[in-house]
C-alpha cells in the first residue's frame, strides 16, 4: 500500500509508540501529587516542553499541551476573543481556513464579533494590503493558516508579523498544523503570538498536540478546573501524550532537510499528471511540496479515489475534516475555480518519510485507472 | 568573507591591575566550560579583549550560552583581516553587505598608532569606500541603522557590526567562594546569582527535615542548583538532615524563640560546614524587614552566632524586585512550586519579631546542640551540579 494522504493524518513512528507505552505505564504519577513519583512526573514533564523550547528558541512555558489542532485552534481564537473583549471585537481571518478556525469564528459571530474573512487570489494567498484595509481600531486578532491543507498554498506569515508590529493591540495567531516539520516559522517573533501544531500529521500519535502560547498574551480558558498549564489548559497533564508529542516532534525538526526531496517529487508528479489533456493542477507552482491538488475533469473523484484504492494508492479529496459532505470545496472556491474543478479535486500528501518509488508507483496506478475508466467516465 | 570572531570586551576585569592575568584566565576557562560541547572553538584571551574562534561554527547560540557569563560586558561579530589598508577596506564593505538598513557609520580606533593613517581619515576613506560601492546606504553619524568598528591592533585588525551586551560582573571563581543558605524559596537563588556575579564560586547548603519536609522541596533546591549552574559553572550542594536538631528545638525552646533559635543553629551548622571546605563567607537571601527572621532586631541575635562575613545581595531589594530578577533567571517558576521547607513547617503564629538576645542566652544555655550540630554535618549529603548536564534527567532521554 502506497500511503498519499500525510496531510489527514500520518502513520506514528514506532519510536513515538514506544515513548508512549513506556510512559504511560512507568510515569504513572500525576505531577501535581507531593510525593517523589509526582516528582519525578512533573521533572518528566518540564523536560519535554524544555525539549520543544529549544527545538523552537522559545521559552519552555510558552508550550500548552492540548488534545489536538482542534483544541488549539479553539482554545488560540476563543481565548483571545474572550480574554481580550474589551479592548475590541473585531475579529479576522481568511476564506481559506481549516474548519476548526473557520467554524469558531461562525461560532464567535453568533456572541457579538464581527469577523472579516480576507479574500484570496487564484494561488490561495491573502494580501497584505487589503489585511491593512480591514483593520480597525476595534480589531483584536488575526488568525492565518501557515500552509493550506488542501492546496498548498504558503501564507506570508513573517511578514504579517511584522506588519502586525504597528498594531500592538492584535494578537496573532497561526494555524501551523501542515507546516511544522516542513516549513519552518521564526517561531521567537515578538508577534508571532499563538502557534497551532498537532502531533498526528508528523507521525506522532493523535490526541497529541500543543498551542505555543507566548508569555505576554492572556487567553480565557475553554474550561475550568485545577490550574494545570498555568491555568490555560487545565485538567491531569496528559504525560505519555505529552512526551511523544516532544519527541514526534524532535525527529520531525531532524527530518526538516528531506522537506527539499519533496520538491523533486513534487515537480515529477506535476510533470507526470500534466501529460493528462484532462488534468489540471488546483495548487499554487509556489505552494508546499508535500501537497499537490489536482482536477481530472469529468471524473468523480470519489470514484477515482476507490479506483486508486484497487492499485494501492491512497489519496483523498479536499481535506479529511470535511470531505465527508459532498459540497463544493470552499477554498478551491475561494481561489475562483470553476464549480467543475472544484468538485472534482483530488489531494495527493507526502511526508518526509516519501521516496521516489512510491510516486512512480502512484503514477502508475494513475496511468492505470485512467486508461481503464476514461472511456467510461470520458463521456 | 564572513564573521568569523566574536569579540568578547571585559567587564570591569580590565581595570584589575596585577590579577588581571588571573581573571581572565578564569574568564576564558569559564567560557570554555560553558562551550564545552561545540568541539571546533578556540578561544584567546588578550590582555584588552576575548575572541572565540568560531571555525565554521553558528555564532549565535554561542552569543545567547556566553550572555550568561559573567566578567563580559559585551559581544559583537568580527572578521580578522590583515593591517592593510585595501584588506580594512574590502573587509568594512563585506560588513555593511550583512546588515539591514538605510543608514551606516564607520567608527574607528588605532590603538596600534605605527598604522599610517589617523582614525578620523580612515572613516572617511572606508565611509566613502562604501558609499562608492553600494546602492541606498547613506552616512548618519548620529543614529545609523548600522555602525560598523573597525579596530586596527598590532596584530590584526578587527571589524565589528552590531553589539549585545552581556552581564557584566567579574568572572565566576575570580573572587573566592561562598556558601549559600539556600532552602528553596524565591530570595535565596536570585541572592546566589547576584554573588556568583561578582566573580563568588558558589557552595550551598540546604537543610532538611523529612518527614516534615517534602522530598518535592529537595527537589525544587535541586533544579535550582542546576538552573544556576549556567551561570557560575558547577554548584555544590549540601544537604545537610535537620529532622533532629529541629525537633530538639521544638521540644525545648518556647515556640515565639523557635524560629530565632532554629536560624541561629543553621547559621552554625553552615559555618562550620564552610571551615570544613575552606569557604570564607556565607549568603543569604535576606531582605531587611522582609519577614520576622528579617527584622534589624532578628539579624542582630542570628548573626551573633558567627564572625564569617555573610553577603546579603538582597539586603536592600523590594520584594518586586527580587521577583523580577528571579524570573529573568529562570528560577522563579520553580521557587513558587507550593511545597514546605524548612522555613515554612514551624512556625509559629506569632514569632518573635524583636527577640532579645539576653533572653536568647538565657534559653540556649540549658540546651546544648553541639553533639547533633556534629552529627548532623557528619551526615550531610554533598551532590555536584554540572552545567550542561542534566544531572537526573538522563533517564528520561530515551523517552523524548
Amino acid at each position: 500500500m502506497i500511503y498519499l494522504d500525510n496531510s489527514a493524518t500520518t502513520k506514528p513512528y514506532d519510536e513515538v509508540v514506544d515513548t508512549f507505552q513506556k510512559v504511560a505505564t512507568t510515569y504513572f504519577a500525576n505531577p501535581s501529587s507531593i510525593h517523589a513519583l509526582g516528582g519525578e512526573v512533573e521533572a518528566l514533564l518540564t523536560k519535554s516542553k524544555e525539549q520543544i523550547a529549544s527545538l523552537l528558541k522559545i521559552k519552555p512555558n510558552e508550550v500548552i499541551y492540548t488534545s489536538g489542532g482542534t483544541e488549539s485552534n479553539n482554545l488560540a481564537i476563543k481565548g483571545t476573543a474572550h480574554g481580550y473583549q474589551s479592548r475590541g471585537n473585531h475579529l479576522i481571518t481568511s476564506k481559506v481556513e481549516h474548519p476548526s478556525v473557520l467554524e469558531t469564528f461562525r461560532y464567535l459571530e453568533t456572541q457579538g464579533f464581527t469577523v472579516t474573512y480576507l479574500s484570496v487570489d487564484e494561488s490561495g494567498h491573502i494580501s497584505l494590503e487589503e489585511l491593512k484595509e480591514v483593520i480597525t481600531n476595534e480589531t483584536i486578532l488575526v488568525s492565518l493558516m501557515h500552509v493550506n491543507n488542501e492546496i498548498g498554498t504558503i501564507q506570508p506569515i513573517e511578514q504579517v508579523a511584522d506588519l502586525l508590529a504597528e498594531y500592538p493591540k492584535i494578537v496573532f495567531h497561526v494555524d501551523h498544523v501542515q507546516g511544522f516539520g516542513k516549513l519552518s516559522l521564526p517561531y521567537h517573533h515578538p508577534h508571532l503570538d499563538l502557534v497551532t501544531i498537532s502531533g498526528h500529521k508528523i507521525h506522532g500519535l493523535k490526541g497529541s498536540s500543543c498551542l505555543i502560547k507566548k508569555e505576554h498574551i492572556h487567553l480565557t480558558p475553554l474550561q475550568h478546573g485545577g490550574g494545570q498549564e498555568h491555568g490555560v489548559r487545565p485538567g491531569t497533564e496528559n504525560i505519555a501524550s505529552a512526551v511523544s508529542l516532544a519527541k514526534a516532534m524532535r525527529i520531525a525538526k531532524e527530518n526538516e532537510h528531506s522537506y527539499q526531496k519533496l520538491a523533486l517529487l513534487h515537480e515529477t508528479l506535476v510533470n507526470e499528471l500534466t501529460k493528462y489533456d484532462n488534468v489540471k493542477i488546483n495548487s499554487p507552482q509556489s505552494g508546499a511540496s508535500h501537497i499537490l491538488n489536482f482536477s481530472v475533469q469529468n471524473f468523480k473523484p470519489e470514484v477515482l479515489i476507490h479506483a486508486l484504492k484497487e492499485e494501492g494508492v491512497i489519496v483523498s479529496t479536499k481535506s479529511a475534516c470535511s470531505s465527508k459532505d459532498n459540497e463544493v470545496s470552499h477554498v478551491l472556491e475561494a481561489c475562483g475555480l470553476s464549480d467543475v474543478s472544484a468538485s472534482s479535486a483530488i489531494r495527493v500528501s507526502m511526508s518526509t518519510e516519501q521516496n521516489q518509488e512510491e510516486v512512480h508507483s502512484f503514477l502508475q496506478a494513475f496511468k492505470n485507472v485512467m486508461n481503464k475508466y476514461e472511456k467510461i467516465m470520458g463521456s | 568573507m564572513n564573521y568569523d570572531h566574536i569579540l568578547i570586551r571585559y567587564g570591569e576585569l580590565a581595570l584589575k591591575g596585577k590579577n588581571q592575568k588571573f581573571f581572565i584566565r578564569t574568564l576564558r576557562s569559564n567560557v570554555q566550560q560553558a562551550l564545552s560541547d561545540y568541539k571546533g572553538l578556540s578561544i584567546k584571551g588578550q590582555r584588552d579583549h576575548m575572541y572565540i574562534l568560531l571555525n565554521g561554527e553558528d555564532p549565535y547560540p554561542i552569543i545567547e550560552r556566553c550572555k550568561d557569563i559573567f566578567g563580559i560586558q559585551s559581544f559583537s561579530l568580527a572578521m580578522k583581516v590583515n593591517n592593510d589598508e585595501e584588506s580594512i577596506k574590502e573587509g568594512t564593505l563585506e560588513a555593511i553587505k550583512k546588515e539591514e538598513g538605510e543608514t551606516f557609520k564607520v567608527t574607528c580606533k588605532r590603538p596600534n598608532k605605527e598604522f599610517p593613517k589617523s582614525s578620523q581619515e580612515m572613516n572617511r576613506l572606508l565611509g566613502g569606500h562604501i558609499l562608492r560601492n553600494t546602492e541606498g546606504w547613506e552616512v548618519d553619524v548620529h543614529q545609523p541603522d548600522a555602525a560598523i568598528r573597525v579596530e586596527i591592533r598590532h596584530d590584526a585588525t578587527y571589524i565589528t557590526s552590531g553589539r549585545t551586551e552581556g552581564k557584566g560582573g567579574l568572572p565566576v571563581g575570580s573572587t573566592g567562594k561562598s556558601l549559600l543558605m539556600m532552602s528553596g524559596g524565591i530570595d535565596s537563588p536570585v541572592a546566589g546569582y547576584l554573588t556568583m556575579k561578582r566573580g563568588v564560586k558558589l557552595e550551598a547548603i540546604h537543610f532538611h527535615s523529612p518527614p516534615f519536609t517534602s522530598e518535592r522541596a529537595k527537589q525544587k533546591v535541586e533544579d535550582l542548583a542546576q538552573s544556576l549552574t549556567k551561570f557560575g559553572g558547577d554548584v555544590t550542594v549540601h544537604y545537610v538532615p535537620f529532622t533532629e536538631l529541629q525537633q530538639k528545638i521544638f521540644k525545648n525552646v518556647p515556640e515565639y524563640y523557635g524560629m530565632t533559635v532554629m536560624r541561629r543553629v543553621m547559621m552554625r551548622v553552615s559555618e562550620q560546614l564552610a571551615k570544613q571546605h575552606d569557604i570564607l563567607s556565607l549568603a543569604t537571601g535576606e531582605s531587611l524587614g522582609q519577614v520576622a527572621s528579617q527584622t534589624m532586631e532578628s539579624m542582630n541575635a542570628i548573626n551573633e552566632v558567627t564572625n564569617y562575613p555573610i553577603i546579603r545581595p538582597l539586603v536592600a531589594m523590594d520584594k518586586n524586585e527580587i521577583i523580577n530578577i528571579a524570573k529573568e533567571i529562570d528560577t522563579y517558576d520553580i521557587s513558587i512550586r507550593p511545597y514546605e521547607d524548612c522555613c515554612t513547617i514551624f512556625v509559629p503564629k506569632q514569632p518573635k519579631t524583636r527577640p532579645k538576645r539576653e533572653k536568647i542566652l538565657e534559653l540556649e544555655a540549658s540546651v546544648d546542640f553541639t553533639q547533633e550540630i556534629n552529627e548532623a554535618i557528619d551526615q550531610v549529603e554533598t551532590v555536584v551540579y554540572k552545567n550542561n548536564a542534566n544531572h537526573k534527567q538522563d533517564s528520561f532521554d530515551d523517552l523524548l
